[in-house]
């Protein structure tokens, strides 16, 4: 039985920053930035982060197989939340995982999300969740914070309903150090951009695609989508021709409207592929950094009737698009502002009462009364049902974080500390009846009112900044960007 | 429902501090003044005193937690003390602890001293509070108007009014109190504003502008009371009794469940409800002469205005903009003094200083903003937020 991808979903934050805005700002000093200053790139907002993104990511792809069947999950990132905790457990709690996944972290290179795609490939263990969710940071005013965006794609691999097969792969390493980041560091180092394209790419790629192709028995001519993530532009067209791939088998929508998301980036260009894909199609996918990790696929017959319910292009399609370059660089952290003394409140998190409460904060489990149908969150003791009161023993989960909901009340607060002014909070009215006060974010043009749609997202609660620690929950977003 | 405490207890000394930015002041300095004016109005000594209820709300900004500080502060020699803290009903929490030991027969004379200093913090408006270890982790942040101003939403949806509309008749709720202030001396704030001003101001939390918004001060009251009985043997004519105090609290059906539409809060109609039996109003718009509630917001005294059973459901945006609650508009005056809009609310004084200025007035000794011959008023209180709180009513009149 074929082992291969059974689904893929992609995420990209809705925020995006003109590049021309990034340009302007800098001007005084890097004229010259202006030159590559098309489009735009996303970033991330300040409660958005790698575990975030993944979990946004993933969500779309859970209903195939079912979420009880999944048996690893995997995240690939370069900016892991933590240095020592583990990002794939929250992203677990936070999908309603079955306790019994087996869950990891893989990171310290750009190649960490092909490489724990091919990793899943040959362990071939059963249904598999493998995500890459990136958002490198680059120090103001470099080629980089142009080019560098932010997303995270996830693959669902199995036995069933296969989409997309291997049927060739090669590996190797190559201490080539195009660019490093040190620990600690926020930001990383690039060596010259000619070197890394003329000793690099083109010398450590075309040889690992064409040993890759060799063992998949396919002609370089037959590659149909050719994926290749870069954060140097015009690298991507360079390295196809190398690799004696068609031009047009090369696609920079990605870098265009959502800048290269580091580790995710390949990723995303693999879920976008595959939207795109039609059966029989070849897609050759390379994973660069310290080495290569070629995977050479074949589309199956069922990629045809395959319709993801989270894509790339709906991705960046569900964009609202700014030119405030300082917002980006708050966001980030490249910039300190005055935020007043309500942002000194301290938020220390009780990690006991955190583990206590583990599953409600998770995947935003209320429950519903057995006896009344009273949908609550969260839970207490009690029902909170007029007149009802009984014993939340008596009652069952319910996940509210994909019920569809609207907006009762809201407003707009500009007194309290909020790293995104104004604070937008309100009563988040569920379908099942459940309420809920709730912060809500990527408001954009539109204005909130009364009814709006609404679906929630995960994010970034608050953090605690004397300890360093982040804690998740959940917060409502307009359905419409 | 119980007999109640209604004419069981009577007010016989009151005092209120000047409220403000008292940076000359300490929270014992302020208790201090307060409490000095009510033991002159008794004409009581201080080892009269059976016992006492401090309500004080912050402690990170304040005289520090327990009942140890407000003892010290007053010399209250080994008498019961306890403190009380209920959000913003923390003021009236305390007189309704002292009225209950006098009902109850287990204090002849008891005090009840609210206090809080809100200045120190080093900016303005409340700091944030704390919600528990669990709260924290997944209710949002928020202000205390970011927590009113969704008032807004519900009550112009519920009754089809024009978010111009509304606001309009908001900002004529903080235009009156400040037209009242004026007539206060221990207000904050005492200047009277214009409507473009209170529509133009920078906006707090929306629909909430600056003028819709009370401010923050520094305050104590105090009241001592006992039975008609001694206050009749202590020579009191004129005797000001307490026909009710009743309170509700949330227990989150609003918050967490569908059934409540954000136009009202719940709390308050049940807490008026409970404090009308108590109290044997049946007609609250004809009976009532005056009352002082909890404008924290000028959206919560409109919608407050419902909630107390004196404008008609959906009316108080009509009753409100035809001067029904001004001073001198021929309904029931609201916030005679200013209300928190002018005084600002130091959050364990408030519901004391409402207290203080009815009981003032129906003893004919309210200076220039005195009203014609008043028999019953009313105090309201409205803490935490609208959809999870607390709310107080209390009703004292001429015995």
């Amino acid at each position: 039985m074929t082992y291969g991808i059974t689904g893929y979903g992609a995420y990209v934050p809705r925020l995006r920053m003109q590049r021309a805005a990034i340009a302007a700002a800098h001007r005084w000093m890097s004229p010259g930035l202006a030159a590559g200053a098309k489009g735009q790139r996303a970033f991330c907002s300040w409660d958005e982060d790698s575990i975030t993104m993944a979990v946004e990511a993933a969500r779309p792809v859970l209903n195939a197989p079912a979420r009880a069947a999944f048996q690893s999950l995997t995240v690939a990132t370069t900016r892991p939340a933590f240095a020592d905790l583990q990002g794939a457990s929250i992203v677990a709690g936070a999908l309603a995982m079955p306790a019994a996944v087996r869950t990891a972290d893989l990171g310290q290179s750009p190649r960490a999300g092909v490489s724990a795609l091919l990793a899943q490939w040959r362990l071939a263990d059963g249904p598999a969740l493998v995500i890459a969710s990136d958002h490198p940071s680059a120090k103001p005013a470099s080629a980089q914070e142009l080019g560098y965006g932010a997303g995270a794609a996830v693959f669902a691999l199995g036995s069933e309903g296969v989409i997309a097969e291997l049927i060739g792969a090669h590996s190797s390493w190559n201490l080539f150090v195009d660019h490093f980041r040190s620990n600690g560091s926020k930001h990383d180092y690039h060596w010259e951009e000619r070197w890394v394209r003329d000793e690099g790419y083109a010398k450590i790629v075309p040889e690992a695609v064409a040993a890759a192709l060799a063992s998949a028995g396919v002609d370089a001519a037959q590659v149909k989508h050719f994926i290749f993530a870069s954060p140097l532009k015009g690298s991507g067209a360079m390295v196809t021709k190398r690799c004696g791939i068609a031009a047009e088998a090369f696609d920079t929508t990605l870098d265009e409207q959502c800048g290269y998301a580091g580790a995710a980036h390949a990723c995303l260009m693999l879920a976008d592929a595959l939207e795109r894909g039609q059966p029989g199609e070849v897609i050759v996918l390379v994973g660069f950094g310290q080495g290569c990790d070629v995977l050479v696929l074949r589309a199956t017959e069922a990629i045809a009737a395959y319709r993801p319910r989270g894509g790339v292009r709906a991705a960046l399609a569900d964009a609202q698009v700014h030119g405030d370059y300082l917002r980006m660089l708050s966001y980030d952290k490249g910039i300190e502002l005055e935020w007043g003394m309500r942002s000194e409140k301290p938020v220390k998190t009780a990690l006991s009462e955190q583990y206590r409460s583990s599953d409600q904060l998770g995947a935003m489990v209320g429950c519903r009364c057995k006896r009344c149908g009273t949908v609550q969150f969260p839970r207490l003791a009690y029902c909170v049902g007029e007149g009802c009161g009984a014993p939340s023993t008596n009652s069952e989960p319910v996940p509210l974080s994909d019920v569809p909901a609207q907006l009762l009340t809201c407003t707009a607060d500009w007194l309290s500390y909020h790293p995104a002014p104004p604070l937008h909070v309100g009563f988040v009215q569920f379908e099942n009846g459940a309420r809920v006060l709730m912060e809500i974010v990527d408001v954009g043009a539109t204005a909130l009112d009364v009814g709006t749609p609404l679906r929630m997202t995960y994010r970034v609660k608050d953090v605690d900044t004397a300890r360093g620690f982040a804690r998740y929950f959940w917060k409502a977003t307009p359905l419409a960007a | 429902m119980a007999t109640g405490i209604k004419d069981k207890v009577a007010i016989i000394g009151m005092g209120c501090s000047r409220f403000g930015e008292r940076f000359d002041a300490g929270t014992h300095d302020l208790m201090a003044e307060a409490f000095n004016e009510a033991l002159q109005d008794a004409g009581i000594e201080r080892k009269q005193i059976d016992a006492a209820w401090f309500g004080s709300c912050l402690d990170q900004i304040n005289i520090g937690n327990s009942a140890i500080p407000a003892s010290l502060a007053l010399r209250l020699d080994g008498i019961p003390v306890s403190r009380v803290e209920n959000m913003c009903a923390t003021g009236t929490e305390a007189l309704r602890g002292a009225a209950y030991a006098v009902a109850s027969g287990a204090a002849d004379i008891a005090l009840a001293i609210g206090a809080e200093k809100l200045k120190d913090t080093g900016y303005g408006g409340l700091p944030p509070t704390y919600k528990g270890t669990f709260n924290d982790l997944w209710m949002p942040l928020g202000s205390a108007p970011a927590g009113f101003a969704q008032l807004a939403d519900g009550y112009r949806t519920r009754y089809g009014i024009s978010r111009e509309e509304l606001k309009r008749a908001i900002a004529r709720v903080s235009w009156k109190s400040h037209q009242n202030g004026v007539l206060s001396p221990k207000a904050h704030l005492r200047k009277s504003v214009t409507m473009e001003q209170i529509l133009g101001a920078p906006m707090i939390a929306d629909p909430l502008g600056l003028f819709d918004c009370c401010g923050v001060s520094d305050g104590a009251a105090c009241a001592i009371v006992t039975t008609p009985e001694i206050a009749r043997a202590l020579g009191r004519k004129d005797m000001v009794t307490i026909k009710a105090i009743q309170l509700s609290v949330s227990s989150g059906i609003e918050s967490t469940t569908n059934t409540w539409d954000g136009s009202h809060v719940r709390n308050t109609r049940n807490a008026a409800s409970r404090a009308y039996a108590e109290a044997g109003v049946t007609k609250p718009r004809e009976q009532i002469s005056l009352m002082e509630v909890h404008d924290c917001f000028s959206i919560t005294e409109l919608v407050t205005m419902e909630d107390l059973f004196i404008s008609e459901p959906g009316r108080a945006v009509h009753d409100v903009l035809d001067g029904f609650y001004d001073r001198d508009g021929g309904g029931v005056p609201c916030q005679v003094d200013g209300g928190l809009k002018c005084f600002g609310h130091p959050i364990g004084a408030s519901g004391l200083r409402m207290a203080y200025e009815v009981y003032n007035q129906l003893q004919g000794r309210a200076g220039e903003r005195q009203l014609k011959s008043p028999s019953l008023g009313l105090t309201h209180n409205l803490g935490g937020v609208p959809y999870q709180g607390v709310a107080a009513v209390s009703v004292l009149g001429l015995h």
